[in-house]
């Protein structure tokens, strides 16, 4: 028998990251069986998937579901061990925001199928994990002072969801790079061209999009063969900025909930701490982002990589930021 | 359309240069054009982000002081340069650069946001536009034939008047503004919803015009000041009796109310032994100042200040920030006469409270005396022999003092830190290296011998301190209004579907067709369900 619930919680996320390694890994072949699928080029995907998810696929996305179920026992039971929220430190927080962006990754499927996502999604996940549990890990201390407020339990529920959201919506603005180079390169005949085009036009006028078959030696060698079963850059594009409006709403929330609760305890709403500027930082790059996708000459790849670089600040604004740069957001919980 | 011209909904206009010879006048609006569009709208976004980012790698005066201070003794010729006027790198959010950045872009954002109103405005109080002549090229187009081959064609006419207006009263139900048009032989109801989208966009825009007001203004009205009260003391919130205090541009000093505040207890509760986790062992748990507030009209009332929940005071809000031990000395010359009793703040230098203190005594002992001193709140002795406290509370409690004698630099008139001893002008006369005068150690109620017979130095007892924060922002509250109200317009501007719907009925020889079809405005994910569950309501309503 196992002595105390930190070690339950120990048990449950060492399987976790187990069955979300399995996970990855059936994701993977799926990736390669769609690579290597002939004749069928699919160049869009409706929500009732046009595609059948593979086995692979389907074994990957269950191994998800139940990693999923480890990793909320781990993160639940860290929590009953300190009698508190479990995100009070820097092993906590990476536990919880993972958790939360597999959730948020499995809860998406009822709306789009994005199962697609499913390799850099555990893949992601396996590393973030990984590297917090050997890296970050802190024993289980009670709050100090001034973690304890409800504002915490606020402030980060809605920074994770967002974190979640804007996950999704990384992982499908690589893929939207991707396709879009690939579709200009399989562009050359010109059936390809107006089935890609009308695709487009379809999608972002938001009806049911249409797949269309075109012979395979119409196509010329392409870069990402495992793309052709993903949906249209255009799609992709639009889901991206779907994912995006969400996560950028909770973390507008997540910016007022942090201000009033730094006004309750550092006494302003506002000091520009290192952190606060980093939040600030990536709500302007997805402003930034979201007024990208409604501007001539931004729409498309570029708005991609806005969408990409805000990514980038927010695992910089969690990582780099809370470990080597000073500030008052100093609960990392290591010395 | 008012929409920025490279808008992606916005008609193609070739996107010329100022026109040459058109003068000051053409360059002129062709700024203002430029400055508003959405490309130099999103260019200056990315610019406010890149340049915010220097502000959070080197310390900032308004956010770390001491880091600036730091860095100033560290880099001094480094330091030279980058504090000097356009660059301004330890005043990042208040630079020059910085605030042109912003100003640039909310100029920009109320460029294109007024004449917005201005259209919506309009939008708002006239009719959806006419029904398309070609419904087929729309999105979710579906059509549905009503067949009656004895039917006239009068019949057929008044078929498609009455399903045209029981699409439109369907269409009423879903909150859709109306209008009934007829072209030649057909009927049709144009139908738009979804306003609320671009209101939302637009409060959304002026609430953060509003947000930056409010945030000025609250600043230049506004104060800051900090105090230090040692248990039993006392303090009135006035200028003088503030330790450092930072007023707003507008601050009128007779605007501070004289209430008064004594910090009579401050109690902290420790993660001890008995816990039983060992991990979080001298972690604090709580912190309670028990205050006794003095109100302006003569009253006295109890209350507490804590982290966490500030004691919210006539507009003012004191803040607990900092504690720390403030060790009560009492020096005496050789004659026994006191020539100094303090509590003297020994200011924390980790989560265990060794804590480092300064005492000057500049009268009464022939030359000036400076001591260094540390106080070791649970003393313990290191394998090194140096000491160190391994729990903060007063277990085991221990003062150690060095002492120097010769000039302070006190007497010039300049001030000095009382945090601080400059000892280039002094000399070691007890401490480490002094020959036969090893540093002073003392326990509460100890008395002991200053070097040369000069007197006696007695640690009577050892309070808390606490350092208090006291802030009034009067605009606060509207900061937060406007927030919220930018948020509002957030949720509306991005989730609210803003779509124009066509229900068109063409009367023909033996039957009605009728046409469906609609417009996305924006982002509109689900028009297509949407057009299609209209269909499906009116057939079921008509059929």
């Amino acid at each position: 028998m196992l002595e105390n619930i930190e070690q339950y919680s120990q048990l449950s996320l060492f399987s976790a990251l187990f069955i979300y390694a399995l996970a990855f890994i059936f994701f993977a072949v799926d990736l390669a069986n769609r690579a290597g699928e002939d004749g069928v080029s699919i160049v869009a995907a409706t929500r009732d998937g046009v595609r059948r998810n593979s086995k692979a696929a389907r074994i990957g996305f269950s191994l998800t579901v139940l990693g999923w179920a480890f990793h909320l026992s781990a993160t639940v039971l860290r929590g009953i061990e300190g009698g508190r929220v479990p995100w009070a430190n820097m092993y906590e927080f990476a536990l919880t925001a993972t958790l939360a962006i597999v959730t948020i990754f499995i809860a998406v499927q009822f709306v789009y199928d994005m199962r697609f996502l499913g390799t850099l999604i555990s893949g992601l996940v396996l590393v973030f994990l990984g590297v917090a549990r050997m890296n970050f890990y802190v024993a289980s201390v009670p709050l100090p002072p001034a973690l304890d407020s409800y504002w915490l339990v606020i402030h980060i529920i809605v920074a994770v969801l967002a974190v979640g959201f804007l996950t999704l919506s990384f992982g499908l603005s690589v893929a939207q790079l991707m396709q879009s180079r690939r579709e200009r390169l399989v562009a050359v005949p010109a059936v390809g061209v107006s089935a890609a085009g009308s695709a487009a036009e379809a999608s972002s006028n938001g009806a049911t999009l249409t797949a269309t078959k075109a012979p395979a030696s119409a196509i010329p060698k392409s870069p990402f063969k495992f793309l052709r079963s993903f949906p249209d850059s255009a799609a992709l594009e639009n889901l991206s900025y779907r994912m995006v409006i969400i996560g950028f709403v909770f973390w507008t929330f997540t910016l007022i909930a942090g201000s009033i609760w730094a006004e309750h305890a550092w006494g302003r709403y506002w000091g520009w701490d290192t952190k606060e500027v980093w939040t600030f930082i990536i709500w302007v790059l997805y402003a930034g982002f979201i007024h990208a996708r409604a501007t001539k000459g931004w729409r498309g790849s570029r708005s991609a990589w806005l969408s990409i670089i805000a990514y980038s600040a927010v695992i910089f604004n969690f990582t780099i930021v809370n470990v080597f740069f000073k500030g008052l957001h100093a609960y990392s919980g290591l010395s | 359309m008012t929409r920025p011209s490279d808008h992606i909904d916005s008609v193609d206009r070739a996107d010329k240069g100022p026109v040459v010879g058109l003068g000051v006048s053409g360059y002129l609006r062709w700024f203002w054009r430029q400055l508003t569009s959405m490309r130099v709208a999103i260019l200056l976004l990315l610019l406010l982000a890149v340049a915010a980012i220097p502000g959070s790698i080197l310390p900032q005066r308004t956010s770390d002081p001491n880091g600036v201070s730091l860095y100033q003794t560290q880099h001094p010729d480094l330091f030279k340069v980058l504090d000097a006027f356009p660059i301004q790198a330890f005043n990042v959010y208040s630079s020059v650069w910085f605030s042109s950045i912003y100003l640039l872009l909310f100029i920009s954002l109320i460029g294109c946001v007024v004449p917005r109103i201005k259209h919506h405005w309009t939008a708002m109080r006239s009719r959806p536009p006419r029904t398309p002549a070609r419904m087929r090229r729309m999105a979710g187009f579906v059509e549905t034939e009503l067949r009656n081959e004895a039917a006239s064609m009068e019949d057929a006419r008044a078929v498609a008047e009455r399903s045209v207006e029981s699409a439109q009263l369907i269409l009423k139900k879903l909150r859709y503004r109306t209008e009934i048009y007829r072209n030649g032989n057909e009927y049709s109801v144009s139908a738009e919803r979804g306003y609320l989208r671009e209101t939302g966009n637009l409060v959304f825009h002026s609430a953060l015009v509003g947000i930056l007001i409010a945030v000025g203004l609250g600043g230049g009205y506004g104060y800051q000041g900090q105090k230090l009260l040692v248990e039993g003391e006392s303090s009135v919130n006035s200028l003088i009796d503030y330790d450092s205090f930072n007023p707003g541009r507008f601050f009128d000093d007779s605007s501070l109310t004289p209430f008064g505040v004594r910090l009579d207890k401050l109690d902290v509760d420790y993660v001890s032994p008995d816990d039983g986790n060992l991990a979080a062992l001298g972690q604090v748990q709580d912190y309670t100042s028990h205050v006794t507030v003095f109100d302006t009209d003569g009253t006295t009332r109890k209350d507490t200040v804590k982290v966490n929940h500030p004691l919210r005071l006539y507009d003012t809000n004191v803040y607990l920030l900092g504690n720390g031990y403030a060790p009560k000395i009492t020096v005496k010359n050789s004659e026994g006469v006191v020539v100094f009793q303090e509590s003297v703040p020994f200011m924390p230098q980790g989560t265990d409270l060794t804590s480092l203190g300064i005492v000057k005594v500049p009268y009464g002992l022939g030359e000036q005396i400076g001591m260094i001193g540390f106080f070791y709140p649970t003393q313990v002795k290191l394998e090194s022999g140096a000491y160190a406290s391994n729990y903060p509370d007063l277990v085991n409690p221990l003062l150690t003092l060095e002492v120097y004698q010769g000039d302070l630099g006190i007497n010039d008139g300049t001030p000095t830190s009382v945090y601080a001893l400059n000892t280039d002008e002094m000399t070691k006369i007890a401490g480490r290296n002094v020959e036969g005068a090893p540093t002073l150690e003392m326990r509460i109620g100890d008395t002991v011998d200053l070097p040369n017979g000069m007197g006696t130095v007695t640690l009577d007892e050892v309070p808390r301190f606490v350092s208090f924060d006291f802030h009034h922002d009067p605009a606060q509250i509207w900061v937060l209004l406007f927030a919220v109200l930018a948020t509002l317009g957030l949720l509306s501007s991005l989730f609210i579907p803003r779509r124009r719907v066509w229900v068109k009925a063409i009367p023909g020889e033996g039957g009605v067709c009728i046409e469906y079809a609609a417009l996305a405005r924006g982002d509109d994910p689900t028009l297509g369900s949407a057009v299609s569950a209209i269909a499906e309501k009116h057939r079921a309503t008509i059929g």
